[in-house]
């Protein structure tokens, strides 16, 4: 499913809202998520899951071409969680087609 | 360090977008239920900018139980991954760039 499959899900599930709202809607939410972990918060869904950053220590990397020593420094980089629900919905979905 | 949830994502879109506060919450009750409606039928999500929530078959493998040390196998399961989009990572390695400069 991609980002214009979900807007039209929505647009289905919400027809007393314009086609604009709603894509508006998920612009919002994404950059709300967005926003949030870009300044070092946590993301808590109930039963879908959680997001949060996990810390990557500097590092010292190579340049592939050249062999040459590059210094990489510390970053954070965004990590999912899935909560309990998603995990089981997810999982027995591999069930059903054994 | 605090956490963003449904509430305050449904009071955004009351705020921003003017939608009443039962739509609001809807809204974003169905922006998650969609996911994982989609994942649970095996097709994996791609929310461009942001990322890719993928699923991944893992096969059995042996385990054991950590209390009693009994070999336990491990059974085959279907697994969620998400991987990053390039507009996500850049924003969050930005962040540690602000912490190496406020610890300075």
């Amino acid at each position: 499913m991609t980002k214009s499959e979900l807007i039209e899900h929505l647009i289905d599930a919400h027809p007393q809202l314009s086609v604009k709202d709603v894509e508006l809607a998920v612009k919002t939410m994404l950059d709300h998520m967005t926003e949030a972990l870009s300044d070092g918060d946590r993301i808590e869904i109930r039963g879908f899951g959680s997001f949060s950053l996990h810390y990557r220590a500097p590092r010292i990397g190579r340049n592939p071409k050249t062999g040459e020593s590059v210094p990489l420094p510390a970053k954070y980089v965004p990590h999912f969680k899935p909560g309990k629900e998603l995990r089981d919905q997810v999982n027995q979905s591999l069930d059903g087609e054994v | 360090m605090s956490s963003l949830t449904k509430a305050d994502m449904a009071e955004r879109l009351f705020e921003e977008l003017g939608l009443n506060k039962r739509e609001a919450k809807e809204m974003v009750e169905s922006f998650f239920e969609e996911i994982r409606a989609s994942l649970a039928s095996n097709e994996h999500v791609k929310l461009s900018g942001f990322g890719n929530f993928d699923l991944r078959d893992k096969r059995q493998r042996p385990g054991r139980n950590p209390k009693t040390g009994e070999e336990v196998p491990i059974s085959a399961r279907r697994v969620v991954t998400f991987r990053p989009g390039q507009k996500l990572k850049e924003r969050v390695e930005a962040y540690a760039g602000q912490q190496s400069n406020s610890a300075d």
